[in-house]
């Protein structure tokens, strides 16, 4: 936990906690919802504030890294949605389990890997979290799998995940995540079927930012309402741009989850700032104005501290050095993630199998043998 | 005398008792006893949380093995035929092989899909492809093909027992075929090295290499050509990735012929892998005459007896080969 330093004001200033109105959620298949209102204490509120920031530097300085052309290949970034990943975080236990598709710096932080090895991950360095091996789509740690690229792959993954969780009676759940437009691949429909047959303990989340790429939501799906799309799955919308909406609906699904009800579905409508990758301006098939109206309306940062100054959880102050702090955090990151050396030659060959004795690899001809360690 | 299908059956049944997580899931595993009754019995034994039903989701299902493989359990995913696999075919390459790669070794997949594969009997063009070429060109996988019973059970014991994924490809017209299992073979420790071949008859004139069910093809043929004089020495790879070439070259060296089996489309396969390997290796100086490739027709595989029965490896195939390379 990170100190924070209170410029001029006390602690005996401020309140400890206070009460929010959240917006109720839309249901499907549910006699009641979360609640709507929301407590926040002081503490939980500087947390959430300090984590969507950092998200929100990280992102801004990997934009910067890739158009430096120090990070390459795929790019995608969360600017915009950190209240999901924040929110969905702090509703659930180290002990559950999170997998998402390629939009998943966000939660590769939320989930505990620091930005220094994030960001040394999509230089692809030594000291990136996976050695440089996986790059943006493919980081990951314990109780988070990454980090998927075959759109809407990691859905029947994270229902396998939660058939584990029920195999062995650990009461843990699983948030499987996709966007609104993996949320037309089949192979989620097959995994609604098969999670409702066998109760798994499985949070499916839809994080629908309007956009597949460059196909808005009204072009690629004859339903919009993904949070019905699971049919006979219970489902909410929420607000994904308010991290007390998201933390209350996840809170409220969990319950769910663990009182082996079975699978729920939550919608959770966000927006991303950036375009769909760094090679997307994004500004094609959305107008400026429209992202402007977002950022100005509607910015998840902005709203949670407003909502902290405005009932005297914060000051504007303290809430500008925790920018301060996370400035320097990023910088530090960045620097430790462009000077780390690339990962060694012979890294290659390694990691094939798991527990395995050692073997040899082909090369790109049949002189060139890399060896294989586990 | 043990069937396949019963040795099969046994593997699944003590690993099943061994290691609670081990699970079996398919399509009409359970309640049906398999599709081709390898899993007769189980579900009785070891009930709904060991031995799962699916529904017809081959995607669905084979990623939620993947996912669970990824946590602590060590799924037996059964496809009907492998090629239903080709709908989950993602879950096994993206999901399955490249992620312990991907996650520099902090995720591990300990999974099996087995099934069985390549041509039946009039099946049609749409159930009898084989699969050894397209899986086994994955780094990350392992991929076996079993032909005799004591194969079949140690393979499968030591697919399950293996912490990557594994692709074991059956027979379907193996299953009902008996033979001899040893003592040994039949304990419950029991267990074929994945990545070792091995040489079902010794001979001196001509190396014959093969997987599956053309090793019992290529022992007839051998039979039939020692009356002649011809002494074939036939390999059973067992293992297609990692690939035992080593006792190819070894016998290859000794006999200086080459001739390889395979049920599976001649292009880009198994037996076009071992040439180019004895091309790159010690033995290829050893080689009298080029190596020759016996294979599947280069069709889909059509229905009518005549026409099926063609495009197959036949033990004549065998023999004109081997008479061809030694140019007798």
């Amino acid at each position: 936990a990170s100190r924070v330093m209170v410029a001029s004001r006390n602690y005996a200033d401020f309140a400890s906690e206070a009460t929010f109105e959240i917006k109720k959620c839309d249901l499907h298949r549910l006699e009641e919802g979360p609640s709507t209102t929301a407590v926040m204490t002081r503490e939980e509120g500087l947390h959430y504030y300090k984590t969507m920031q950092t998200i929100r530097c990280m992102e801004l300085k990997s934009d910067q890294l890739y158009k430096q052309k120090i990070i390459r290949g795929f790019c995608h970034l969360y600017d915009g949605q950190e209240a999901c990943c924040v929110g969905l975080e702090v509703a659930i236990k180290p002990t559950d389990h999170v997998i998402t598709a390629y939009r998943a710096h966000g939660f590769t932080y939320a989930r505990g890997v620091p930005v220094r090895e994030i960001l040394a991950e999509l230089t692809g360095r030594k000291g990136g979290c996976v050695k440089g091996k996986g790059g943006s789509m493919h980081m990951y740690t314990k109780n988070f799998y990454g980090g998927n690229g075959i759109v809407g792959a990691q859905v029947p993954l994270g229902a396998g995940i939660a058939l584990a969780c029920k195999y062995f009676g650990k009461n843990e759940v699983c948030l499987t995540l996709y966007g609104d437009g993996a949320a037309n691949q089949g192979q989620i429909f097959e995994t609604y079927n098969l999670a409702a047959l066998w109760k798994l303990p499985c949070i499916f989340i839809c994080e629908n930012n309007r956009y597949g790429m460059g196909t808005s939501v009204e072009r690629a799906a004859a339903s919009t309402d993904y949070y019905k799309r699971g049919d006979f799955i219970p489902g909410l919308r929420v607000d994904g741009m308010d991290v007390l909406c998201v933390r209350e609906a996840t809170k409220f699904a969990v319950e769910h989850c663990r009182a082996g009800k079975g699978p729920i579905l939550m919608e959770l409508q966000t927006y991303r700032y950036h375009g769909h990758s760094m090679s997307d301006p994004g500004i094609s098939y959305r107008t400026r104005e429209e992202i402007q109206e977002v950022r100005s309306k509607s910015d998840p940062i902005t709203l949670l501290k407003d909502r902290m100054v405005n009932n005297n959880l914060a000051s504007i102050e303290e809430l500008k050095e925790i920018d301060v702090a996370v400035r320097k955090e990023i910088e530090e990151a960045a620097q430790f993630a462009t000077t780390d050396p690339e990962p060694p030659l012979e890294e290659l060959g390694n990691n094939i199998y798991f527990n395995e004795p050692p073997f040899e690899v082909r090369g790109p001809n049949q002189w060139i043998r890399y060896k294989s360690v586990s | 005398q043990v069937t396949v299908r019963d040795a099969l059956n046994q593997a699944l049944d003590e690993e099943l008792e061994r290691d609670e997580r081990v699970f079996l899931l398919g399509e009409e595993v359970a309640q049906y006893d398999g599709a081709y009754k390898i899993s007769r019995g189980l579900w009785k034994k070891y009930g709904d949380k060991r031995v799962i039903d699916t529904p017809i989701s081959e995607m669905g299902f084979a990623g939620i093995a993947v996912g669970a493989a990824m946590v602590w359990l060590r799924p037996v995913c059964e496809f009907m035929t492998f090629n239903f696999s080709m709908q989950a075919i993602d879950q096994v390459i993206n999901s399955a092989a490249k992620t312990c790669y991907m996650s520099a070794g902090s995720i591990s997949v300990p999974i099996v899909f087995r099934g069985p594969n390549g041509a039946s009997a009039g099946v049609g063009a749409q159930h009898s492809q084989c699969f050894a070429a397209w899986y086994g060109h994955c780094p990350g996988l392992k991929v076996v093909s079993p032909w005799s019973s004591e194969d079949a059970k140690g393979l499968l014991k030591a697919s399950i027992r293996d912490d990557n994924p594994v692709v074991m490809l059956e027979n379907e017209l193996l299953y009902g075929v008996p033979f001899e299992m040893t003592e040994q073979a039949q304990s419950k420790d029991f267990v074929v090295p994945i990545g070792k071949a091995k040489i079902e008859r010794q001979g001196t004139h001509v190396t014959l290499v093969s997987h599956s069910r053309p090793v019992g093809h290529c022992l007839e043929a051998a039979a039939v050509l020692a009356k002649e004089g011809v002494e074939c020495e036939v390999i059973n790879l067992r293992t297609i990735r990692p690939m035992d070439i080593e006792m190819v070259e070894a016998s290859v060296v000794k006999t200086n012929h080459l001739v390889t089996v395979e049920g599976g489309w001649p292009q880009f396969g198994v037996g076009a892998e071992i040439c180019a390997r004895i091309m790159e290796g010690s033995a290829f100086n050893y080689l009298d005459a080029p190596a020759v490739r016996v294979t599947g027709a280069d069709v889909p595989m059509p229905y009518a007896k005549i026409l099926e029965d063609n495009c197959i490896p036949q033990v004549k195939d065998i023999i004109f080969a081997v008479k061809k390379t030694l140019n007798v």
